[in-house]
């Protein structure tokens, strides 16, 4: 049904939030991309299938609402009990039976597939007190994993497209403006571009025919919130699109996804169709006479086209190359047209902003980054997934408040942000607030969002030699500054890593970085070599080490360690034996293990796997073998 | 390409019904072609070119620059090894090494009974579950080494029913 007026939409959203109330539980089963690989999907059916055959239809509804990714990706497949909000993590259909019984009729807990906090080895029974959500603040991920993100009555009973309706029917495009510049809202794609700007500058472009566009080409390796927001509650990137396209006037949009994000493209689909069904979207927009429609635009998977200029050639079906910016997109962008070109995340945010308020977002934050952001947490963290905080909490309380420190306790060395273009900030910075600035000052950016943590088994010459090595792939080869200076520099650090380095090396990889800063076309050539200079700025004695002794600090360049088990400590778990990929290690259950130096690739599985500290340890390769002590 | 038989284009004359004859289309096009055929036929781009009204040299252009894209028959399963960051850091090198290993074949390349096709993708963000490989459609989360070869069994028998 079409809904036309704000009184139309209050009814809808009355009857939505009734027909959920007729039911007194809810079983929510993830079905975000982690928790489907875990084999959610089973758990749902049997979800279905088990309160069916039990009678309990009428105590949750005809079925299982499958919600987008909940976050906690790593404990998945996760379920929760509402409005219990119990939480029970990696769940199997084995498990559903007993769920069904014990908490859905009997309401009592099940203690085995509770969260335990591994910072006290206690069970935690409800969704808000395990640590990793108890200090999460969330807009633009508000719904995800409440609503089931194919079905928009669920969406509008938790709000959806409140925002535009009131945006419509109370307040002038020059308003919207106002309050989104008020709001403080600055891109979420990781160059923080003021967003009211970008409007204000599309609104007052001449021409009649204007585009918004999303950029949903979230290439950050290490980076996943967009597709998440995408898959999870499609409708609030919609919702703020259309306000978008409202306040500027445009009548036409685009929405471009990443090819690697399949079940993005599927769930924006089915929500574009119900929004156009239900008179958000296409023509006469909830009987205004505004007419807007939008399409999904999938990439081909090329990193250069996350860059706004890259990404609207991409659209018109061109090689994503992209342009000068001395002509703004909000003048000559999409088809030589006034284009808003905004992250997924900063489109997610809209509607909430407008909902609101302006005072309530920027009442969040810090003074120049105002409301929160969402982040990927993963690397070497023990619990990771995705989070969403006020801006300038410290990067120590999100490492080890909500990721719960280092795997294994190890020691910290660094976390990357910002992707390619960004940088690794040291233990030293731990204390560092997170937000546009400090984290720029800090020789990183914001990015799309990606907290990549590492440990001391990470070598920071091998991660610049990562980032690269996949910019040297992706870059689009317009310009010689990129093309040809990554090249160079990867072919040092190839030497690098192999003990071949010279002395001069890391004055030759700074000459270069300064060349494609100021010489490179677009931001992704420009930016290119912050992943080497953050690490030269903060893990130079890493960099000497490969140099001056050719020895990798962190044991992770193969050319430049040994392992060894030492015999005194081995005590026969034949687990080094079962992860050896070169068939290196010879010895059999609890009896000693030894690695034959001459199959051994150096890969380091072995030390990994040992449950024992100290038993298999590693060594330069080149020191003399009476020498032998660990690095 | 010469001495490729003829492909079938039925699907592309479907694959062309479903969008405008123009430029902007062509990236929608092709993709849909490389769902259909696992690769761009050749003769299927001639003729993508003349419906679309793209000089061919384009065409090839768009082709070859975006990753999705290949110029080459691909196996029936791509082996997909996720080499983002957080994967890159949790060992996606030993899983590319031991898949290259069992399949006798370095990534980009594809078996000679056209099984498997490797290849590296930069990220497919499922970063939490660090290191993934993706077999076919299976995502296969915390990847080890040691599994490889019962990730890759399970599509195997999948092609023999």
């Amino acid at each position: 049904m079409r809904i036309e007026s704000a009184a139309a939409y209050d009814e809808f959203h009355r009857r939505a939030l009734d027909s959920a109330a007729a039911h007194r539980q809810e079983v929510l089963v993830c079905c975000g991309t982690g928790c489907l690989a875990n084999g959610s999907m089973r758990v749902a059916e049997t979800f279905t299938k088990e309160l069916q055959a039990r009678g309990l239809t009428a105590e949750v509804g005809n079925f299982t609402k499958r919600t987008g990714c909940h976050g906690f990706c790593q404990r998945g497949p996760l379920v929760v009990i509402q409005p219990a909000g119990i939480l029970y993590t990696q769940v199997k259909p084995k498990d559903v039976a007993e769920i069904c019984e014990k908490t859905v009729a009997g309401g009592t807990v099940i203690p085995r597939l509770l969260y335990k906090n591994p910072a006290d080895n206690k069970r935690v029974e409800h969704y808000g007190d395990v640590p990793f959500y108890a200090n999460q603040t969330r807009v633009a991920m508000r719904n995800i994993g409440k609503i089931d993100p194919t079905d928009i009555a669920d969406a509008i009973g938790h709000d959806a497209y409140a925002g535009l309706v009131k945006v419509m029917f109370e307040m002038t495009p020059e308003r919207v403006i106002g309050e989104i510049e008020r709001s403080g809202l600055r891109g979420r794609g990781g160059a923080g571009f003021v967003t009211a700007r970008k409007w204000r500058a599309c609104r007052n472009a001449e021409g009649e025919h204007k585009f918004v566009v999303c950029n949903g080409d979230e290439g950050d390796p290490g980076a996943f919130k967009d597709r998440s927001i995408m898959e999870g509650d499609p409708h609030s990137v919609l919702e703020g699109i259309v306000i978008g396209a409202w306040a500027v006037g445009a009548h036409e949009g685009f929405i471009y996804v990443r090819d690697e994000y399949p079940l993005a493209v599927v769930n924006l689909t089915v929500a574009i169709e119900q929004a156009r069904q239900h008179g958000f979207l296409g023509t006469n927009i909830l009987g205004t006479g505004f007419d807007f429609d939008l399409a999904i635009s999938r990439g081909g998977g090329a990193f250069v086209c996350g860059e706004s200029s890259a990404l609207m050639r991409s659209i018109e079906g061109k090689v994503g190359e992209p342009r000068q910016k001395y002509v703004h997109a909000t003048d000559k962008g999409l088809f030589d047209r006034p284009t808003v070109l905004n992250n997924v995340e900063t489109w997610a945010d809209v509607g909430a902003i407008l909902l609101h308020g302006a005072g309530w977002f920027a009442g969040m934050g810090t003074e120049k980054s105002k409301g929160t952001k969402a982040f990927s947490l993963v690397g070497k963290v023990k619990n990771t997934g995705l989070i969403e905080l006020p801006m300038g909490m410290t990067l120590r309380d999100i490492v080890y408040g909500i990721g719960g420190g280092i795997i294994d306790d190890r020691p910290f060395k660094a976390v990357q942000t910002g992707g390619p273009s960004g940088g690794c900030v040291p233990e030293s910075l731990l204390d560092l607030p997170v937000d546009y600035e400090r984290l720029a000052e800090a020789g990183s950016m914001m990015g799309s969002g990606g907290m990549i943590v590492m440990d001391d088994r990470t070598c920071m010459v091998d991660v610049a030699r990562y980032f690269l090595s996949f910019l040297t792939e992706e870059s689009c080869g317009k310009c010689v500054p990129c093309r040809e200076g990554l090249k160079q520099m990867l072919a040092i650090y190839d030497d690098l890593v192999a003990g071949r380095g010279k002395p001069g090396d890391i004055e030759r990889i700074e000459t270069l970085a300064a060349g494609m800063q100021l010489g490179s076309l677009c931001e992704l050539g420009k930016s290119a070599p912050n992943p080497v200079l953050s690490t030269l700025r903060y893990f130079r004695s890493e960099y000497e080490a490969h140099i001056v002794a050719q020895t990798c600090p962190a044991g992770m360049c193969r050319d430049l360690t040994a392992y060894e088990i030492v015999p005194e400590l081995c005590n026969g778990c034949h687990l080094c034996f079962k992860a050896c990929p070169a068939d290196a290690i010879t010895g059999e259950t609890k009896k000693l293990h030894t690695i034959h130096q001459e199959k051994c690739i150096s890969c380091g599985a072995c030390y990994d796997v040992c449950p024992t500290e100290g038993a298999v340890r590693f060594y330069p390769k080149n020191r003399p073998a009476e020498n032998r002590e660990a690095v | 390409m010469n001495g490729q038989p003829c492909v079938n284009t039925a699907p592309l004359d479907e694959i062309l019904a479903r969008y405008p004859a123009s430029e902007t289309a062509l990236i929608q096009v092709l993709q849909d072609v490389h769902r259909a055929y696992h690769y761009l036929p050749c003769d299927v781009l001639v003729k993508v070119a003349e419906v679309l009204d793209v000089p061919l040299a384009k065409v090839f252009s768009v082709g070859t620059f975006y990753k999705a894209f290949s110029l080459v028959p691909q196996g029936r399963t791509i082996v997909r090894v996720c080499t983002g960051t957080a994967c890159h850091i949790r060992g996606a090198n030993r899983l590319i090494e031991e898949i290259e290993r069992l399949l006798k074949i370095k990534s980009g390349e594809t078996t000679e009974d056209m099984g498997f096709t490797i290849k590296t993708v930069n990220c497919v963000g499922a970063c939490a579950m660090a290191p993934v490989v993706i077999v076919g459609e299976q995502y296969h989360g915390s990847a080890q080494p040691a599994k490889v070869a019962k990730y890759l069994a399970e599509t195997e028998a999948g092609h023999e029913n």
